[in-house]
C-alpha cells in the first residue's frame, strides 16, 4: 500500500489495484468475482424499493479514487475519552497511521489491526469469514464495488474462551474528497468478549467547512457460542460525505450482541444493518442515536432475523431532525419457521425540529413461526407544546426547554447503553446540535 | 410595601369561546384564598392564564404583579418574577430526571438575570437542600433520579408539584387540586407542608374540591366561580357551605353564570357522544 498513487474506480483502476496489492490467491479471486458483479449490476435508482426515498442521481463515482492521504494530522475521536483501551487503531484516507495492542491480550492470542496487513498473516483464522457469509457483495453494486477494491480496515478477532475488560478503538479519518472503502471484520470465538469502539470522522479542512468524500464500507462480525460483543459504530463524517454500507452481524447459541449506532455526519447515508441470530438463546440490542441538521439524509434499512429458537432481538433507534433534513428507516423483523419463541422488539421514535425536516418510518414483520412474540411501533413528532409550557412555568427558557426535552429524549436510548465515554460522546454531540426551534 | 397579584376584569377565551368572563381577584403576599366552582368553571383556566399558557388568549382585562401588567410576559419571565402554577395535570418530560429538572429551575428563579448557558447552583449545594426538602415531605431521595412525572402516580405527581414549590420559593402559587389522587395521610402531610412552605410566605390560591387542604390552610377568602366568573366572595365559612351543601344555592342566586356554566361544558358532550 506504500505506492498507492491513484486507483480510479474502473477496469485499469481494478487492475492496477490487483498488481498492488500483495494478496492471497484465493482473495484476489474474491476481488474478481465482486469485479464481475459490479459490471452486472448497473446503480440503484428509485424503482428500487430500498431506494426510493433516497436520490443519488447527484453521486458520482468518477470523482472520486483511491489515492494515498496527503494530511499528516487527524482528529483524536470523541468516543474513548478517558477509557483504559486495550489498543487503538488509526486510519487516514486507508492508510494505518497508530497501531496499538495492550501485550497481555496479544499474548493471548487476540489480533487487532489493518485487516489488509493480516490477512496475508493470518489467512486461516480470516479467510472462513471474510465476505462468505455475512457479506453478500452481490447486494447491490456498492457492495460490489466495495469487496473488489476495499484496502483498508481493521480486523478483530478474539480467541475461544478470552475476554477483553479494556474496550479497544479504532478510528477511521478521510480528508476532505477522499474515498475510503474500508472493511471490518470482527470475530469473537466461543466465550470471548469483547468492546470495539469504532467511529469514522472526516480530518477538518481549512476551506470546507463540510467536509466531502466517498465512503463505502463493510462490516461483518462473527459472535460465536456464548460470546459477548459491544459494538459502537459512530458515524460523524463531514456533511458533503457520501456513505453507503452494508453490515451485518451473525449471533450464535447462547452469544450476545450490544451495538451502538450514532449517526451525526455525512451528506447522505444509505446503510443495511443486519443482525441474524443463528443459535439458541442468542440475543442482540441495536441501539441508535440520529441528529441530522441542513440537508442531511440518513438512510436506513434494519433486518433482525431470527433463524433459531428462542432468541431475542430488540432495537430502538431514536433521531431528532432539524432544518431541511430527512431520515428514512426501513425496519424488519423477519422469523424463520423454525425460531419458535422468539422475542422481536422493534421501536423508531423521530423528533422533528423544523417544519421542513422528514422523517419516514417504516416498521415491518415477516413471521412464518407461530409460538413468537413480536412488537414494534414508530413515532414522528414535534417537540409537544405542553412539555415547553412546563418547563417554562418552572423557569426554563424556550430554548432551554427544548434543549431539555431533546436530550430526554435521546436518554432512553443512553440508559441502554453500557459505556459510559460513549454515552457522554453522543451526549455533548447532541447539545451541541439543538439549535434555534420555533 | 406588600407583594400583590392583582386580576382584573380578565376575559379569557379559547377557539374563539369564552372561558372567562371578567375576572377580579386581589392577592396580597401572606394571605391564603380558595378558588372554588363546580367542574368546567374556569378554575384551571384561571390559573394556566395566570402562569402565561400560550393557547388562552386574553381578549380584555389585566394581570398586575406590584401594578406592573404581566401579560406580556412569557411563562418563564412570569416564573422567574414569582409565580407558580401547580398544575392539576403535570406533564410528563421522558427522560429529564426530578433533580436535573429542579435544579435548573432552582437556578433560573433564584437569578432572574441568568442566561443561558451560565452555570447552574453547585451540584453539592443544590443536591443538599433538595435532600432535606425532600425529607420534609416524607420523599423517598431516590425519586429524584426518576424522570419528571414520567410514570407517577396521580399522588406521586401532585408531591413532585410540592417539592417543586418548597424549592423555587415563588411569592405567588397556584395550587390547582393539589390534594386530589392523594390518600388520607398524604393530603395530610401534603397540608401541612404546604401551610409550612408557604403560609405567610406566600400569596396562596388553593384551587380544591376538598376541604382537608383547607383546613391547615384556612382561607381568608374564598371565591365561588361559575360560568366564568366569580359570583361570591366570602371568608372560610363559605367553604365549609359549599363543602357540605354543594353549589345548589350559589346556583340559585346566579342562574345567569349558572347557565353560562351548563353551557360550556356542553359544547363537550356532543363529541364525547360520537366516540
Ligand atoms: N385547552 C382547552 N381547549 C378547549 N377547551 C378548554 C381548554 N381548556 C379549558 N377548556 C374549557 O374551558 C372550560 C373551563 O375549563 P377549566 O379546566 O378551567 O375548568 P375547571 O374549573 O378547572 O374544572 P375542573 O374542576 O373540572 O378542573 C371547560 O368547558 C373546558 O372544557
Ligand atoms: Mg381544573
Amino acid at each position: 500500500m506504500e505506492t498507492l498513487q491513484k486507483i480510479a474506480f474502473n477496469r485499469q483502476g481494478f487492475d492496477a489495484l490487483m498488481d498492488l496489492l500483495e494478496q492471497p490467491e484465493w482473495l484476489q479471486d474474491l476481488r474478481r468475482e465482486a469485479w464481475q458483479h459490479f459490471e452486472c449490476l448497473s446503480w440503484p435508482n428509485h424503482r428500487d424499493e430500498e431506494w426510493m426515498r433516497t436520490d443519488i442521481r447527484a453521486f458520482k463515482l468518477d470523482q472520486y479514487a483511491l489515492v494515498a492521504g496527503s494530511s499528516d494530522s487527524f482528529p483524536s475521536g470523541t468516543l474513548s475519552e478517558g477509557v483504559d483501551l486495550g489498543g487503538r487503531l488509526v486510519t487516514l484516507d486507508s492508510m494505518p497511521r497508530v497501531c496499538e495492542l495492550e501485550p497481555q491480550w496479544a499474548e493471548r492470542g487476540v489480533l487487532f489491526g489493518p485487516l489488509m496487513q493480516l490477512v496475508t498473516e493470518y489467512p486461516d483464522v480470516i479467510r472462513p469469514h471474510l465476505m462468505t457469509k455475512t457479506y453478500n457483495m452481490a447486494a447491490d453494486r456498492f457492495a460490489a464495488l466495495h469487496a473488489a477494491f476495499w484496502s483498508s480496515g481493521s480486523l478483530l478477532y478474539v480467541p475461544r474462551g478470552v475476554a477483553m475488560k479494556q474496550p479497544l478503538h479504532a478510528l477511521l479519518a478521510l480528508s476532505d474528497g477522499s474515498a475510503d472503502l474500508s472493511h471490518t471484520l470482527v470475530i469473537l470465538e466461543e466465550g470471548a468478549e469483547a468492546t470495539l469502539l469504532a467511529e469514522s470522522c472526516s480530518v477538518p479542512s481549512a476551506t470546507n467547512s463540510a467536509p466531502g468524500g466517498f465512503h463505502c464500507g463493510g462490516i461483518e462480525m462473527i459472535i460465536g457460542p456464548g460470546a459477548h460483543l459491544r459494538y459502537v459504530n459512530l458515524q460523524d463524517l463531514g456533511q458533503g460525505v457520501w456513505q453507503f454500507g452494508h453490515q451485518k452481524a451473525v449471533v450464535h447459541r447462547d452469544g450476545s450482541l450490544q451495538w451502538t449506532v450514532g449517526a451525526l455526519g455525512s451528506r447522505l447515508s444509505k446503510v443495511n444493518q443486519h443482525v441474524e441470530l443463528v443459535g439458541p438463546g442468542a440475543s442482540s440490542q441495536v441501539n441508535g442515536v440520529m441528529f441530522t441538521e441542513g440537508k442531511q439524509h440518513l438512510s436506513y434499512h434494519t433486518l433482525q432475523r431470527h433463524t433459531a429458537p428462542h432468541c431475542r432481538s430488540d432495537f430502538l433507534y431514536k433521531a431528532a431532525l432539524q432544518d431541511n433534513s430527512r431520515t428514512v428507516w426501513r425496519g424488519m423483523i423477519k422469523v424463520d419457521p423454525g425460531a419458535q419463541k422468539t422475542d422481536g422488539y422493534q421501536r423508531n421514535d423521530n423528533l422533528l425540529l423544523s417544519d421542513s425536516a422528514r422523517a419516514d418510518s417504516i416498521p415491518g414483520l415477516e413471521i412464518e413461526a407461530d409460538d413468537v412474540r413480536c412488537t414494534h411501533g414508530s413515532t414522528s413528532g414535534r417537540v409537544d407544546e405542553e412539555l415547553i409550557f412546563y418547563s417554562r412555568a418552572r423557569g426554563f427558557t424556550r430554548q432551554e426547554a427544548i434543549q431539555m426535552i431533546v436530550t430526554g429524549f435521546f436518554q432512553q436510548v443512553f440508559d441502554r447503553i453500557t459505556i459510559e465515554s460513549v454515552r457522554e460522546a453522543l451526549g455533548r454531540a447532541i447539545s451541541r446540535r439543538v439549535r434555534e426551534y420555533e | 410595601m406588600t407583594d400583590t397579584l392583582e386580576i382584573r376584569d380578565l376575559h379569557v377565551e379559547i377557539e374563539g369561546r369564552p372561558i372567562l368572563r371578567g375576572v377580579n381577584l386581589t392577592i396580597r403576599r401572606g394571605e391564603t384564598h380558595a378558588l372554588m366552582g363546580p367542574n368546567g368553571s374556569g378554575k384551571s383556566t384561571l390559573g394556566l392564564v395566570i402562569m402565561g399558557h400560550p393557547n388562552y388568549e386574553v381578549t380584555a382585562g389585566e394581570i398586575l404583579l406590584n401594578g406592573e401588567n404581566i401579560l406580556e410576559m412569557e411563562a418563564d419571565e412570569r416564573a422567574r418574577a414569582g409565580i407558580f402554577y401547580a398544575f392539576q395535570r403535570p406533564i410528563a418530560i421522558p427522560g429529564v430526571k426530578l433533580a436535573d429538572f429542579l435544579r435548573h429551575a432552582t437556578t433560573n428563579v433564584r437569578n432572574p438575570q441568568r442566561k443561558e448557558g451560565e452555570e447552574l447552583i453547585p451540584m453539592r449545594e443544590f443536591r443538599a437542600e433538595l435532600k432535606e426538602k425532600m425529607s420534609q415531605l416524607r420523599m423517598d431521595p431516590d425519586f429524584a433520579r426518576r424522570y419528571v412525572n414520567d410514570g407517577f402516580s396521580g399522588g406521586e405527581m401532585k408531591r413532585a408539584e410540592i417539592l417543586q414549590l418548597a424549592m423555587l420559593q415563588p411569592k405567588f402559587a397556584i395550587l390547582d387540586e393539589t390534594d386530589s389522587g392523594l390518600d388520607a395521610d398524604a393530603v395530610r402531610l401534603a397540608s401541612q407542608s404546604i401551610a409550612e412552605i408557604g403560609g405567610e410566605r406566600m400569596g396562596l390560591l388553593i384551587i380544591t374540591h376538598h376541604d382537608k387542604l383547607l383546613e391547615h390552610n384556612p382561607p381568608q377568602f374564598t371565591h365561588v366561580i361559575l360560568g366564568g366568573r366569580i359570583v361570591e366572595t366570602g371568608g372560610p365559612e363559605l367553604a365549609a357551605e359549599l363543602h357540605t351543601k354543594g353549589y345548589d344555592r350559589v346556583r340559585r342566586d346566579h342562574p345567569e353564570a349558572s347557565e353560562l356554566n351548563d353551557r360550556n361544558n356542553e359544547v363537550e358532550q356532543p363529541q364525547l357522544a360520537e366516540t
